[in-house]
């Protein structure tokens, strides 16, 4: 990966911002400057993982004809874990892997597949953690029990004040 | 005076659950992904020869009786520069190798094989990421012990150092 590049996870124009030939447009004075600019532009490229040079997939930021597929694909997308940049979506990364996620995706939706198909071949290879949308699981009942749980508490926390005040 | 500090437990319980739910989100932890294939069956794929002088590669070669290491691989891809001398080494011991050349153009995967050493019996072109993917891998390199019957029985995330050979010659014996 060359310095300047953009990482893969921050948007295309953050490395775009400091080309090679940036520093040329400066005045002499303020050279320094563009040398600092460059190594803060060093820094900033720190690269996680290279991409390859080869053009993006066809249906990685293409949306599909049919309306409708396109949403089905796109909330799909939004729903799945990108396994490179892992706090976002692979609706928001700009991964090259996640391109190829959202192209298999819209691929699939394409053809006709269910949604929730393409999901559970996902979670099949990568398990739950690449689905944004756990499942009600021994493992995962406290995430949807103990709001419950603590809403109730909370309602006889506060019965119990109230029937003291009234006395 | 007890009753007083009594009335700050629920803060303190409610700092400690913010602190903790806060923390991941802020700065979210970078972890492997290990594939949840491991124990079974290789997907059905079959891939174009990625380079000259090597057959490409089908999930079928995999089940014909010898364990195999498939590796998932890329001439951009820095750490795989790193493992190559390893994989030659495993080769030299007999192991099968086998690759998947992920998103790579036929004359760079050429310059990297000529350069770093051609250890695969076998290169299949994954040129749109479609076989890795469906192999639960999630980056380069990655390593993966099948056996002689196509099942997968280890995964070896990120590039094979020097300290990573006895493990996965051991996986590979237990494979066959």
């Amino acid at each position: 990966m060359k310095a300047g590049q953009a990482p893969p996870c921050a948007p295309a124009e953050a490395g775009a911002q400091l080309g090679p030939g940036a520093g040329l447009l400066l005045s002499q004075e303020h050279k320094w400057l563009a040398v600092l600019a460059a190594l803060f532009g060093l820094l900033a490229a720190a690269p996680a993982l290279a991409d390859s040079s080869l053009p993006p997939a066809a249906l990685a930021d293409t949306q599909l004809a049919d309306p409708r597929q396109e949403r089905q694909a796109r909330a799909l997308m939004d729903e799945i874990r990108c396994l490179v940049c892992q706090g976002q979506s692979i609706a928001d990364s700009n991964a090259e892997m996640a391109g190829d996620m959202r192209a298999l995706i819209r691929r699939r939706i394409e053809a006709g597949e269910s949604p929730e198909s393409i999901r559970a071949w996902l979670i099949a290879r990568y398990g739950h953690w690449v689905s944004y949308d756990p499942p009600l699981e021994p493992v995962t009942w406290p995430l949807w029990g103990l709001p419950a749980l603590l809403i109730l508490a909370g309602l006889w926390l506060a019965r119990g004040r109230f029937k003291r005040r009234r006395r | 005076m007890r009753t007083r500090l009594v009335l700050w437990v629920p803060l303190a319980l409610f700092a400690i659950l913010a602190a903790l739910l806060l923390r991941p989100l802020l700065s979210p932890p970078q972890r492997d992904i290990p594939s949840a294939l491991i124990g079974q069956a290789v997907p059905e794929f079959a891939l174009v020869p990625g380079a000259e002088g090597r057959p490409g590669l089908a999930s079928a070669d995999l089940r014909r009786g010898r364990p195999h290491l498939v590796n998932i691989f890329a001439s951009w891809c820095l750490p795989c520069r790193v493992e190559a001398p390893q994989l030659a080494e495993l080769a030299r011991r007999g192991v099968p190798v086998v690759g998947i050349a992920v998103r790579d153009r036929p004359e760079d995967l050429a310059r990297f094989l000529a350069a770093y050493g051609n250890p695969f019996q076998a290169i299949g072109d994954d040129r749109d990421r479609q076989v890795q993917l469906a192999l639960g891998s999630a980056g380069v390199p990655e390593t993966f012990v099948v056996d002689g019957r196509g099942t997968i029985r280890h995964q070896h995330i990120g590039a094979v150092m020097a300290e990573d050979v006895p493990a996965i010659l051991a996986a590979y014996e237990a494979a066959r």
